[in-house]
């Protein structure tokens, strides 16, 4: 029996470019990429050097927190090359696939008899515990702490997000494995799922408490989710887990087999065909874009809304699911044509300045990256409310974090919220405020603050 | 053009100081090719320059129908036309009268204000803030007639530079600076203030004895102060309350319409009610704040008119509601969102009482006919106040759950 909740609050932006159902494998790429900045709170160590040999499953680095933490190889080959940024900070590790994705044979886990803590053990040497994340500070988590309980959501609700029915088609039994392996490490109720209204696809699902969200994007967040059903308070430590990487889980556990899947959905207005690839995770992004990119599109790993801009030669972000193709926006726009005094017939907007609000809801507009005015104080009130779905003050909690002052971050919720959280904060507001940003360092404060 | 020029301005530039002033024509013309680096992708059309642009729409009925107005008001403070004549008689002298004054006091404003604007702008190295395009429209609709050119300068360089710059600019702001402008005007200089300025020349009419009998420049509020501490039945105040009845010259339809005299803008409730439909169809002007400011002043109104102590206690609400600022402060003014309560529940509690206040002090105390300015001015101090308690209401359920489950845990 399942239980309804209606989330009132949050916008769909009405972006074009979704992708078609049909799912095509991609072309194999020649190399891939892991790339450490993906998983927050991660420093890497260095397991392999460049010219070594690896297999899919081998280590190639571990986090220096949790030297059990693996990060695995996703294809087999050499590694090709070792990426540094400043203070030779290791960006990505770039393997060259040769192309047999010969396996190295991990342990299997009979994930309906094995023990709470021989699961976490085979998590963290499987390379399936970087796809966990946390709730406070709202990245990888801390395998030491023992959660309340762990929350995975069914759908996606962001801009041109993929459908998780067609990403997971032909893969429940692997789901229904891997949320039988997280059962293990909180107990029997104490797994979330997060549906969709309608939904009758996690039906069949056992050792996991369905919860219907009815509402506009960010009800498939799963920080929302959890707010609405279980609220984190301070002490409290819950995991997060996305359906995907749940049924890699599964089957890694499973075969003994590290399983780094993909179904991407490559979507956007500039893309020629937008549809859904099958693929692994650190493919090239040239193989789901169907064809050479032009220098005018911005290639985005992920969400339009949370998502890295990355270049056309770039990597499919470890966390990511979806790439979006949008057209750059750094022309100047003149004021009456298309800027601030413009009729804007094709500018979208969730503030009903335009009057495209009135426009059926089925049309679909190009947006670009042009940020469409410059940064100001706060002004207009009430913006954010309108699209954040928590019991919540969004702009006080801003504040509280611009001015580092951590006793009010707590007092005003910082430990129920992720960056993904306030995305369409940032993307309604007049001000053009990064309110990402500012959330993450907030969390990032906080963490440091508590040590 | 511009792209040509841009050098000079650049740092290093012979006029590199005035790089502000280049910078904001440059965005004024041209939304700049900014990207999003970070973060969101994509984001809104919507910015500063469009969300001010939309509030100065919105004070446009107002302003064409106070430009007007006070051209007919001075006809016929000097009986060129009668009350009984069309409205549309010599349409187009009283907008040329009205403009004559008007203009000067817009283009006085603006200038004043954002030159001061422009002076900070370049002293702290960023760029303009729009939040003067409306202030500086705000600032002449709530200025009589005939107030002289210098004092509106004066006004507008406080407000301005006290109201606003000293606490950072736009945004940083406490106090609404339009109304702070009116307030120093007020308290600077009482006397002029509340002399005969409300309908253009009517003291040169007065002493030209061209002044129509029952003209004494005076507003309508002006006129109802007068009766307190007075006896209802004194003869002074029944031919004052004559004029609010239906059919006089203060009466609840040439109110609502606007046909009285009063500030530039104010006078109208319909020409601001289109003015708010706009704001609230938008969704730029806050109808929560605009509901419940309404609701404080029919309250208020409500139980005056069942207490009845006095004369100025009969004057039904809803003809309250419709005269001096009250109408222009709960549209314009208290919906300021720098300035008004930041929390939706904090705005009910903030207009309710802001609408209250205006009648109160309105009618209680005659030394301040413009309640409407006072009380939200109030109001905007105690914004901070009333959001402090809304976010502590929200504080506090967050507190006692995290109790609950830090005690369930400790059980378990």
């Amino acid at each position: 029996m399942s239980r309804k909740i209606r989330i009132r609050k949050g916008a769909d932006i009405r972006l074009k470019g979704r992708p078609t159902k049909s799912v095509d494998a991609a072309a194999s790429t020649a190399t891939y990429a892991v790339q450490p900045p993906n998983y927050h709170g991660i420093v890497p160590k260095l397991e392999v050097k460049e010219g070594a040999a690896v297999q899919v499953g081998s280590s190639l680095f571990y986090s220096k927190e949790t030297p059990a933490m693996k990060f695995l190889s996703p294809a087999s080959g050499m590694v090709k090359s070792i990426v540094r940024g400043e203070k030779r900070r290791i960006l990505a590790v770039i393997i060259e696939s040769d192309g047999k994705n010969s396996a190295l044979a991990l342990d299997e886990i009979d994930v309906a008899t094995a023990s709470s803590e021989s699961i976490r053990t085979a998590m963290l040497s499987h390379g399936m515990f970087p796809f966990v994340g946390q709730r406070p500070f709202a990245d990888v988590a801390n395998p030491s702490d023992t959660p309340r309980s762990i929350h995975v959501s069914g759908f996606d609700s962001a801009p041109l997000a993929p459908d998780l029915e067609i990403v997971l088609q032909d893969r429940l039994e692997s789901f229904q494995a891997g949320i039988q392996a997280l059962s293990a490490l909180v107990g029997g109720d104490s797994i979330h799922l997060g549906t969709c209204p309608g939904q009758s696809f996690y039906d069949g699902i056992k050792k996991a408490e369905l919860t219907t969200f009815d509402g506009p994007h960010p009800a498939g967040n799963v920080g929302v989710q959890i707010h609405h059903t279980w609220p984190v308070s301070k002490g409290e430590v819950i995991w997060t887990m996305h359906a995907e990487d749940v049924a890699n889980l599964g089957d890694t556990l499973t075969t003994g087999t590290y399983t780094a899947k993909r179904t991407v959905a490559a979507t956007g207005s500039e893309h020629p065909a937008p549809k859904y690839y099958q693929t692994h995770i650190g493919c090239e992004i040239a193989s789901l874009t169907a064809g050479k990119t032009k220098d005018s599109v911005r290639v985005v790993s992920g969400n339009a809304l949370t998502g890295n801009h990355i270049a056309a030669d770039g990597y499919l972000g470890g966390l990511d699911h979806q790439i979006t193709l949008l057209p750059e926006g750094n022309e100047p726009k003149f004021l009456l044509t298309s800027g601030w005094l413009s009729l804007g017939l094709n500018t979208f907007s969730l503030s009903k300045s335009y009057p495209t609000w009135l426009m059926p809801k089925s049309k679909e507009f190009v947006m670009d990256t042009n940020t469409g005015g410059e940064e100001r104080a706060f002004v207009v009130t009430g913006q954010y409310e309108s699209v954040f779905p928590f019991d919540i003050y969004p702009v006080q909690l801003i504040k509280s974090i611009l001015a580092n002052d951590i006793d009010a971050m707590e007092k005003l919720g910082i430990y129920e919220i992720a960056p993904e959280d306030f995305a369409l904060c940032e993307y309604a507001c007049t001000s053009k405020i990064d309110v990402q940003d500012i959330v993450r360092e907030g969390l990032d404060n906080l963490k440091k603050e508590l040590g | 053009m511009l792209d040509s020029v841009r050098p000079h301005f650049e740092e290093g530039g012979k006029l590199s100081r005035f790089w502000v002033v280049y910078d904001s024509l440059e965005t004024f013309a041209f939304t700049p090719g900014h990207t999003n680096k970070t973060g969101v992708q994509i984001r809104d059309g919507v910015d500063l320059k469009r969300t001010m642009f939309m509030v100065i729409l919105a004070l446009v009925p107002a302003l064409l129908f106070g430009t007007w107005n006070q051209g007919h008001q001075y006809m016929l403070s000097i009986g060129e036309v009668s009350l009984s004549d069309p409205l549309m008689t010599a349409v187009w002298d009283k907008l040329f009268i009205g403009a004559i004054k008007v203009l000067p006091l817009v283009i006085v404003s603006y200038g004043v204000g954002l030159g001061i604007e422009f002076l900070f702008a370049g002293m702290r190295g960023h760029s303009i803030n729009e939040g003067f395009l409306v202030s500086g429209m705000l600032i002449p609709l709530i200025m009589p007639i005939d107030v002289p050119l210098w004092m509106l300068a004066l006004a507008v360089a406080f407000s301005v530079i006290i109201a606003k710059e000293v606490f950072g600019g736009t945004g940083m702001n406490i106090l609404n600076v339009a109304l702070t402008a009116r307030a120093f005007l007020f308290f600077a200089y009482p006397k002029q203030l509340s002399g005969e300025i409300w309908i253009h020349e009517v003291a040169a009419s007065k002493a030209g004895g061209l002044l129509v009998d029952g003209y004494t420049g005076a507003t309508a509020l002006g006129h109802l102060a007068s009766t307190v501490g007075k006896s209802p039945t004194e003869p002074a105040v029944s031919g004052v309350m004559d004029m609010f009845a239906s059919g006089g010259m203060y009466s609840f339809t040439n109110s609502f319409f606007g046909l009285i005299p009063g500030s530039v803008g104010e006078t109208s409730a319909l020409a601001i009610l289109l003015g708010a439909t706009m704001l609230i169809w938008t969704g730029i002007g806050s109808w929560k704040v605009m509901s419940s400011f309404l609701a404080g002043g029919l309250a208020m109104g409500a139980i005056f008119n069942v207490l009845e102590l006095n004369a100025y206690m009969t004057i039904p609400a809803f003809h309250q509601v419709v005269m001096g600022g009250f109408m222009f402060g709960m549209v314009f003014m208290a919906t300021d969102p720098v300035s008004a309560s930041q929390t939706e529940r904090g705005k009910w509690i903030y207009g309710f009482f802001g609408g209250f206040l205006s009648i109160m002090i309105r009618v209680f105390n005659p030394a301040y006919p413009e309640g409407v300015m006072m009380a939200i001015l109030f109001m905007n101090v105690m914004a901070p106040l009333i959001d402090h308690y809304v976010i502590q209401a929200n504080v506090g359920r967050r507190e006692k759950r995290a109790a609950l489950a830090m005690a369930q845990r400790l059980t378990a």
